[in-house]
């Protein structure tokens, strides 16, 4: 186990440097952050040193190379946008994302699952094939598209939600929370079944196509000749056994929701992460699109961590397999 | 956004998840407003955006300020004139103090000149004239220039009056973009202005509140208690919340959407001309173009090229097809509002695409030639459509034109100095002292030869007699005579066909109908301005 998470860890390790030498190679071809920061009256000798002193005449590598230095020490350096440490920027933009991240995957979680297993039992019920109809809606429409429908409906039209921000919000520390107050939750709602609908459909019909395999199998149909209750063979060894891939999957999408929430905090102007990323590209903030690339590459490789680590505590095969290994 | 059945449905989909409703009972007197852009500092000597400098400028004064048309008026000083040639002399209001409680002093507006002048400031470039300030009494400051300066009063609006005591206590006397740690002038303020900065959340809201000590309250009542800036990028999510009232005011609206706006009850649009004028460059200084299938010689160098292209681009159709008639057609480089600006010549030559290909043809390219083209997509309104058309139009005369729009980042760094890597460009340009000179020196002045002069002229055009009568321009001070010189001066501009100039944006703002407000064509809200029934 041990072993293992050390080989693990230094996998991870690489990972991050590959991400690092990847972001900062594009950042090549993003433009210039200086024509961005100064005037249209700064002269071209300022310019020049503008671009001197934030070192963006040094080549890639040196760029780059500071850049790891620095980052190690968790200095991020300062915003060419907002003239503020990236670091503070980031952590009051992480909440945010945080937290519209996790309440859609909850989502997702509460509603994707139960409409899997009620849609694996009952396959040919027609209300089956209506969560599956819908399902293939919520896969194919784009998020931008479903959120403005939803701000048209709700906001525009009827007036009940807001259409941006993220309402009240009470700070705990550092941390700043909206799900403690009427006015956060009524915020969170649109963007959160924003960006749910896809992972929700997925997680739905992933439950559903491994409900439908087990119940196929001999465990099963030895469980019903032992005359156990439709509730026991369904929920206590159905259910069970198809778990195991659904939270793989649903814990490697935590991840990728976090990093495309993008979209849903750009339409909804939600302050998190994503937003930011999108104002830094606009604005060629690269210590900001650096810092956002190696945040996110991080939670990825966390992520997949964490889950290797419970499908190894799950699944006894895998510590077997390994075990095996080790011996040949 | 027709009601239709599919509405039902979604209503009843959805209706699960909205419990409460939207609470809109905030204060009268808040006043809320959002655009796409971010006052990214508190510190207007940081950043020579025009964004951040007209929201700073509602908490900070210079000693000069507009009026809603424009005018020059009286802020933290009460007179100003030329007492020689060479120097402004101003007289300060009395009894000015700061939002800390702190009295204005001559010596801060010594301090705040120099700190605007200084290397590091994004205004220095604009104070170049000034070689020195001197003291004259506690009430009396001489601005003493290089040269005869008639536009640094212009320029003194952008200057930002800032507290000694203040800076020098935050560390803040020196600004520095390019420095590696945060300013403290960044994120607070200590103006003398009508509005003061209540709290921040920078890239998300802002909050000012009126200050209940300005100078001016008697003259200019203020109607505001407080002011919600919100940022919102996202065009269609702005254009919602103006539609559900929970922001009052938005600008930059989307021109697909104004028509909608406009027909909308309880939204209110409000229109002005920019100062922009968005025209077309071509490289005349290369003895070959770098994209181009012609070789050996530069078919730009030759005017009729040039007026073969003006007569081919039907500027009409781009106003009212591309930019839905948010367009102003232009002959100048600089349209109304801008000193100099001459209504005589503003009459544009005809289109005419058979008098366009008989000049190529003379030229000696009857079948046309190919050019590549440079073009902004995030920089102006409708900017990448109006290239498409200007390719499309071209196309017309036989002239192939290859088009590369990208995001304004590389646009820029391609056509600009000290690179000027491109043939054929769109551009857009407001003379930041609102003054044809600024237009003159940066955009039509032979480059080189100067701080700023051809510092924008991407397309090299260089004309002597031109050049000289710029510099009698700039050491003019009857303004008579001086207007006379930049008739002349726009006509040398318009006939030599150096640029072809094709219109002036519609500054396009939306409000609910309870607010009033002055629309700037210089897209400045001032918020002294506004007033909610």
């Amino acid at each position: 186990m041990l072993a293992f998470l050390i080989e693990r860890l230094l996998q991870s390790a690489v990972v991050m440097l590959a991400v690092a030498l990847i972001a900062f190679t594009l950042f090549n071809y993003v433009g210039d952050p200086i024509e961005n920061m100064v005037g249209q009256d700064t002269t071209i000798a300022e310019r020049q040193q503008l671009r001197h002193e934030l070192g963006l005449d040094d080549s890639v590598v040196v760029q780059f190379a500071r850049f790891v230095a620095d980052a190690a020490c968790g200095d991020f350096g300062i915003s060419y946008q907002q003239q503020r440490p990236v670091g503070q920027i980031i952590l009051e933009r992480l909440p945010a994302t945080f937290e519209l991240s996790f309440v859609a995957v909850a989502m997702a979680i509460a509603l994707g699952v139960p409409m899997g297993i009620y849609t694996g039992i009952h396959r040919h019920s027609w209300l089956s094939h209506g969560l599956m109809g819908l399902s293939l809606v919520g896969v194919s429409l784009p998020t931008f598209l479903v959120g403005i429908l939803l701000i048209l409906v709700f906001s525009v039209d009827l007036g009940w939600l807001p259409s941006f921000g993220r309402g009240t919000v009470v700070h705990i520390g550092w941390w700043s929370t909206g799900l403690l107050t009427l006015d956060g939750w009524r915020a969170i709602i649109m963007p959160a079944t924003t960006l749910a609908l896809f992972q929700m459909t997925l997680i739905m019909r992933l439950v559903r196509a491994e409900m439908t395999e087990v119940l196929r199998t001999d465990y099963i149909k030895f469980a019903r000749a032992r005359g156990l209750s439709n509730r026991a063979i369904h929920f206590g060894h159905a259910l069970k056994n198809s778990l195991v891939p659904v939270i793989t999957i649903t814990g490697l999408q935590l991840g990728s929701v976090i990093a495309f929430a993008i979209i849903t905090e750009t339409v909804f102007q939600w302050p998190g992460m994503g937003l930011m990323f999108i104002q830094a590209v606009s604005f060629v903030d690269i210590p900001v699109m650096a810092a956002y690339l190696m945040l996110v590459g991080g939670f990825f490789v966390v992520v997949n961590l964490v889950v290797d680590l419970l499908n190894h505590v799950i699944d006894p095969r895998l510590r077997v397999d390994r075990v095996r290994v080790g011996i040949g | 956004m027709a009601k239709g059945a599919g509405r039902a449905t979604l209503y009843a989909l959805f209706l699960v998840m909205a419990s409460a409703t939207l609470g809109r009972g905030e204060a009268a007197t808040t006043f809320r407003w959002s655009n796409d852009g971010d006052p990214t500092t508190m510190d207007p000597d940081a950043r020579s955006d025009l964004f951040v400098t007209t929201f700073d400028m509602n908490m900070y004064e210079a000693l000069i300020r507009r009026d809603r048309n424009l005018k020059l008026e009286p802020s933290l000083a009460t007179a100003w004139s030329n007492i020689n040639p060479t120097t402004w002399r101003f007289t300060l209001r009395q009894g000015v103090r700061f939002h800390d409680g702190t009295p204005l002093t001559v010596d801060d507006v010594i301090f705040s000149v120099h700190r605007a002048a200084a290397p590091g400031s994004d205004v220095a470039s604009q104070l170049s004239s000034i070689k020195e300030i001197k003291k004259v009494d506690d009430r009396t400051v001489d601005f003493i220039t290089y040269g005869p300066a008639p536009i640094l009063p212009n320029y003194i609006v952008n200057v930002p009056i800032m507290s000694k005591a203040w800076c020098e206590a935050h560390h803040a006397a020196n600004v520095a973009l390019g420095s590696n740690s945060e300013s403290y002038a960044t994120n607070h303020e200590n103006g003398t202005g009508p509005f003061m900065l209540k709290s921040r959340q920078p890239g998300i809201r802002t909050v000012l509140v009126k200050n209940p000590n300005w100078w001016g309250l008697k003259e200019d009542p203020i109607d505001l208690d407080q002011v919600d800036f919100i940022r919102i990028v996202n065009p269609a999510t702005r254009v919602a919340a103006l539609l559900s009232g929970e922001i009052d005011m938005v600008y930059n609206v989307p021109p697909q959407d104004i028509e909608r706006l406009r027909h909308t009850p309880g939204i209110k649009i409000w229109q002005t001309p920019e100062l922009r004028t968005i025209f077309l460059g071509m490289d005349q200084a290369r003895p070959q173009l770098l994209e181009s299938n012609v070789k050996g010689k530069n078919p730009f160098k030759d005017k009729r090229v040039r007026e073969a292209f003006y007569e081919a681009i039907d500027e009409d159709a781009i106003a009212t097809k591309v930019m839905r008639g948010f367009a102003r057609p232009t002959a100048l480089m600089v349209g109304p509002g801008i000193t100099g600006y001459d209504p005589a010549l503003d009459k544009r030559y005809p289109f005419d695409p058979d008098a366009a290909k008989k000049l190529l043809a003379a030229a000696g390219y009857p079948n046309g030639f190919e050019v590549g083209f440079d073009c902004p997509n995030d920089r102006y309104v409708n900017d990448e459509a109006i290239c498409q058309a200007v390719v499309v139009m071209l196309a017309r005369i036989g002239v192939k034109v290859d088009l590369l729009a990208q995001t304004k980042s590389k646009y820029f760094a391609k056509i600009n100095a000290p690179g000027f890597d491109t043939s054929f460009y769109l551009l857009g340009w407001t003379p930041t002292p609102l003054d044809a000179l600024d237009m003159l020196t940066n955009l039509a002045e032979t480059r080189g030869k100067g701080l700023h002069v051809g510092a924008w002229n991407d397309g090299g055009y260089s004309n002597p007699a031109l050049d000289r009568l710029i510099k009698e321009i700039s050491v003019e001070l009857d303004s008579k005579k001086r207007n006379a010189l930049i008739s002349k001066a726009l006509s040398i501009v318009k006939d030599d066909f150096a640029y072809i100039p094709l219109h002036q944006q519609i500054v396009v703002w939306a409000s609910r109908d309870n607010v009033d407000l002055a629309p700037m064509g210089d897209d400045d809200l001032q918020l002294r301005y506004v007033k909610m029934r």
